[in-house]
């Protein structure tokens, strides 16, 4: 893990110091895992002068010799009055951070590929407003909001999914940098929350045959025609699905759906799929999950490790996908 | 991270407001290429247009270098420096790309204003460098926040000035003094002014147009008389002609005084002028400062006076200066040019064959300038290569310079040692302040004549012309369209009492603010009451200070961080449960606010109905949405008018 932000802490130069640096901070700085809401009192908020406030520092040291060598009153008092406010937005910094109170939202799933949403609700109970507030990740995902006074603002930070699974939030890094970019004031959230990311869907394939017990194939069109609503258009749902009128009614991306035909009922099953890699097989099994359900279809899902029964719906396909997502992973 | 453009104006106005003061020396070519460039940048701004290539910006940093470096004939020294730095911000806004630009653009500014105070200090610079570090840190503030809008930018700036003004004047105090400078100083770091070592004629008129303090002086006792007071500078002896220079004293004979009456004390306040000598009251004797007195009793310092200084002084108005001066010196007093001036070598003759002594010959010379039709003016003619002749035979329009120097002339060719003194006669009272100024309009030439048994004596042929000069000063002797300074003249009295009271205020300013030093520090210090004043003890008082007003800023600051209750409905209910609990009636936290009433009125019948109201408007106003100004003014008058205990009123 890399330091939490390189232009300002320009530590890790070898791996030894890297090291070094990361059992400081583990010894530092709490790393224990947070549930419910976190107040940003000052035991919390840590504050250094940024790498731009040592520079000043440094303008602020050649004025001073420049006063002295030259005896120049005014160019003391000019001194003073720049190290002064520049000391001064120590506190403007802590202030800015201190007594939000944030508690984690709802993460939606997501597919590997995409970005996971992890939401933080931020309250400022107080009659500030906060300005320029970072939110990080250790790889350098960033947000910047303002917060708005006595008000809660959700926050999202999009860290791009890559592994199918639970995703963790990893400790977060908020800091501030207002008014004047001189000192860097920051902590750190670690919230007991996780994005749960299903496997990225293979490339359109055609649906395997229905199930033997009605001795149809492939479910025709006209299985479309029995239209039952619209839903929110999730990542992968086919295109001639989406709703293009709805969505010229500005209603947003929206996808028909179409209540389950009886007797046209499939099986997803892992065992009739070709020998291909097992992350390949879960990838097409997400794929037949996603037009299965936009289909409208019946259908089961079976693993090796359990299965789950023909159903179709919302919950269905959730279920179905996180079982896909967790697959292996010994996790339920 | 793009700059967006009311940023980009920001910082535009920043490099405008430190360099503008810098326009009155720098260059005409380079303030125009300022201002050029500044235009530049703000067109390209205002109509969105890509910045200018680099080749092209290296282009003009480089013509631009080579030009100043052609105009100065050096690239080094504090003149080209403040001329490079500002060009090179004005530069810098053109390749103005990413945050770090701006920041080095704020730093520059910062840095910039500091070059201005080398040429001007005063209490309206100061005002100005607070204007300007207010749009300095409103710029830093939106460079942070982007989205913060005009106004509250400049209100968080202005707080931010607010709060560090007592820290610096904290600082200020107790900040220990260093006697700079700490390393040499570049050649052209200070520009002399005011009197120099020569005179010629022009020298003393030029001089009286300017309105500029040359020194302040403040009597111990009773002032002497305005004629009395004549400031003595640099001796002049050798003359070539045209010009009066000091040469070299040919003794190294410390002057001597004799018959001396009871010493004038005073302080000075000198304006640093860049020359070695220091300004006394005619004849000098004692300073409180390091300085040497040369064999014609001119008061020199060991160092070029560079800073304001400030120097207590004895003087004597009568005495006998030098009455064995040694005989290369009176050669010195005696020597005059061979060949110019015939005619007034053959005037001087005619005297001394006249004259049975030497001060008769004086009082021929001075009848003569009085009798003969000579005119005192700031613009005389331009002389001839006598120019002794033609002032005195045809011209006859002079100054104070062209009296002295014809008069020392005449006198020498009577065979009569004689020397111009050069130095500022009279001063202006600020009844105010209790004290004199001495401005450059105030630069008079005199002479001295060494007569025999009483040494070098005084003698202002500008008084036989023009004595109220002497008397009133220059604007009684010339006539009323001669181009004299404002402040010479004689405003009415509102003006006067006006220009006093500035000057008062300059004067606090320059002794406690800009001549704030180690001795000044030291002596503050004592006075506020602090003994054996140490680095330490400073230091200690100086943290002490901060750290109070660090800790009062602190809680004015975090003191918006506590959650006020804002609804006001829940905060009148909170009111009513708090005289309650005093009434031994606390409300339990799950108690709902129907029940807590219905309770209160068995317990308390007395207090059944206002309760039961203040519980229903409650409810409504909280729980059923009601959001009306009456209901909730009727709700706050019932809690207001809510007791627990009867009969109090």
């Amino acid at each position: 893990m890399a330091g939490f932000n390189q232009s300002y802490i320009s530590l890790d130069k070898t791996p030894v110091l890297k090291s070094f640096k990361q059992t400081f901070r583990n010894w530092a700085f709490r790393r224990t895992v947070e549930t419910g809401t976190v107040v940003l009192n000052q035991r919390r908020i840590y504050i250094i002068p940024s790498k731009q406030g040592f520079v000043f520092a440094l303008v602020l040291a050649l004025m001073l010799l420049g006063d002295i060598n030259y005896n120049l009153s005014l160019g003391y008092i000019l001194t003073f009055l720049l190290a002064t406010s520049a000391g001064l937005t120590m506190l403007y910094a802590f202030r800015n951070l201190a007594q939000l109170e944030i508690h984690a939202g709802h993460i939606e799933p997501v597919f590997v590929g995409e970005q996971a949403r992890f939401v933080f609700h931020f309250n400022n109970p107080s009659s500030l407003i906060r300005y320029q507030i970072h939110l990080h990740d250790d790889a350098e995902h960033e947000t910047v909001f303002d917060l708005p006074a006595q008000r809660s603002t959700p926050i999202s930070l999009a860290i791009p999914a890559t592994q199918r699974g639970w995703m963790d939030s990893e400790r977060l890094s908020l800091y501030t940098h207002f008014p004047l970019g001189l000192f860097h004031a920051w902590t750190y959230i670690h919230f007991d929350v996780r994005a749960l990311v299903y496997p990225k869907p293979a490339a359109p394939q055609t649906l395997p045959a229905a199930s033997a017990q009605d001795g149809t194939g492939k479910v025709m069109a006209k299985g479309d025609d029995d239209f039952s609503g619209l839903r929110n258009y999730v990542a992968g749902d086919a295109l001639p699905r989406i709703a293009w009128k709805a969505l010229a009614r500005e209603q947003g991306l929206q996808v028909k759906q179409f209540s389950a035909q009886q007797g046209y009922s499939l099986w997803l099953d892992w065992a009739q799929l070709p020998n291909i890699a097992t992350e390949r097989k879960l990838e097409l099994l997400t794929r037949w999950v996603l037009d299965a359900d936009a289909q409208g279809l019946m259908y089961g899902l079976r693993l090796p490790d359990g299965e789950v029964m023909q159903q179709h719906g919302t919950a269905h396909r959730a279920e179905c996908l996180r079982r896909l997502a967790l697959y292996g992973m010994g996790d339920k | 991270m793009k700059l967006s453009a009311p940023l980009i104006y920001g910082l535009i106005a920043c490099i405008l407001l430190v360099s503008a003061p810098h326009a009155e020396h720098l260059p005409l070519w380079v303030s125009a290429l300022g201002m050029a460039l500044l235009g530049w940048r703000t067109f390209l701004t205002a109509s969105a247009r890509a910045l200018p290539a680099r080749w092209l910006l290296l282009l003009i940093t480089l013509s631009s270098v080579a030009a100043i470096g052609i105009g100065f004939h050096t690239l080094f020294g504090r003149e080209v420096g403040v001329t490079l730095l500002i060009l090179l911000a004005a530069l810098k806004l053109l390749e103005l790309r990413a945050a770090r630009d701006a920041i080095v653009l704020i730093y520059l500014s910062c840095f910039i204003i500091i070059t201005n105070f080398f040429y001007s200090q005063s209490i309206l610079t100061a005002l100005y460098l607070l204007l300007t570090l207010l749009i300095i840190l409103a710029t830093w503030v939106h460079l942070q926040t982007g989205s913060l809008a005009f106004k509250p930018r400049l209100r968080l700036g202005g707080v931010l000035l607010l709060q560090a003004i007592p820290l610096s004047l904290i600082l200020f105090v107790f900040f220990p003094r260093i006697q700079g400078p700490l390393w040499g100083m570049p050649q052209d770091a200070y520009a002399k002014s005011g009197l120099s070592d020569s005179m010629s004629p022009g020298t003393m008129s030029k001089l009286s147009l300017s309105d500029a303090v040359a020194f302040r002086v403040t009597f111990a006792g009773k002032a002497p008389l305005r004629e009395q007071m004549y400031w003595r500078g640099p001796v002049l002896w050798d003359f070539d002609g045209t010009t009066w220079k000091r040469g070299i004293n040919a003794t190294l004979q410390a002057p001597t005084l004799a018959d001396i009456s009871q010493p004038v004390n005073y302080t000075v306040t000198l304006e640093p002028h860049n020359q070695h000598w220091l300004f006394a009251l005619d004849i000098p004797a004692r300073l409180s400062i390091a300085a040497g007195f040369a064999p014609d009793f001119q008061v020199l310092s060991p160092d070029i006076v560079r800073t304001r200084t400030r120097y207590n002084a004895s003087s004597y108005l009568s005495y006998r200066a030098n009455l064995n001066e040694a005989p290369l010196q009176m050669r010195r007093a005696l020597a005059l040019p061979a060949g110019v001036n015939p005619l007034t070598r053959q005037l001087a003759a005619t005297w001394r064959a006249q004259a049975k002594s030497n001060v008769e010959v004086i009082q021929l010379a001075l009848t003569y300038f009085n009798r003969g039709g000579f005119e005192y003016t700031l613009e005389p003619p331009l002389l001839g290569l006598n120019s002794v002749d033609d002032f005195l035979f045809s011209s006859k329009q002079g100054f104070c310079e062209h009296y002295a120097s014809s008069f020392v002339f005449l006198l020498r060719a009577a065979g009569i040692p004689a020397r111009v003194v050069t130095g500022y006669q009279g001063g202006e009272y600020n009844d105010l302040g209790g004290y004199y100024i001495l401005r450059q309009a105030d630069a008079h030439a005199w002479t001295e004549v060494w007569l025999a048994e009483r040494g070098w004596v005084r003698f202002d042929p500008t008084a036989a012309i023009a004595p109220g000069r002497i008397q009133n000063g220059l604007s009684e002797s010339l006539p009323d369209n001669a181009a004299l300074p404002f402040m010479s003249r004689n405003p009415p009295q509102w003006m006067r009492d006006l220009r006093f009271n500035l000057d008062a205020m300059a004067n606090h300013w320059n002794q406690w603010v800009l001549g704030y030093d180690m001795e000044r520090q030291f002596a503050f210090l004592t006075r506020l009451g602090m003994e054996d004043i140490t680095w330490q003890r400073m230091a200690f008082n100086m943290l002490g200070g901060i750290f109070l007003l660090v800790g009062i800023f602190t809680l004015i600051l975090l003191r918006r961080l506590i959650v006020k209750q804002h609804d006001p409905v829940q905060a009148a209910w909170i009111k009513v449960c708090k005289k309650l609990a005093q009434a031994g009636l606390p409300r339990p936290a799950h108690e709902g606010a129907q029940d807590y009433a219905n309770r209160i009125s068995i317990t308390r019948p007395d207090l059944a109905q206002p309760i039961q109201v203040i519980a229903a408007h409650y409810t409504a106003l909280r729980y059923l949405g009601t959001n009306d100004e009456d209901k909730l003014r009727a709700f706050k008058s019932a809690v207001k008018n809510f007791k627990t205990i009867k009969g109090r009123e």
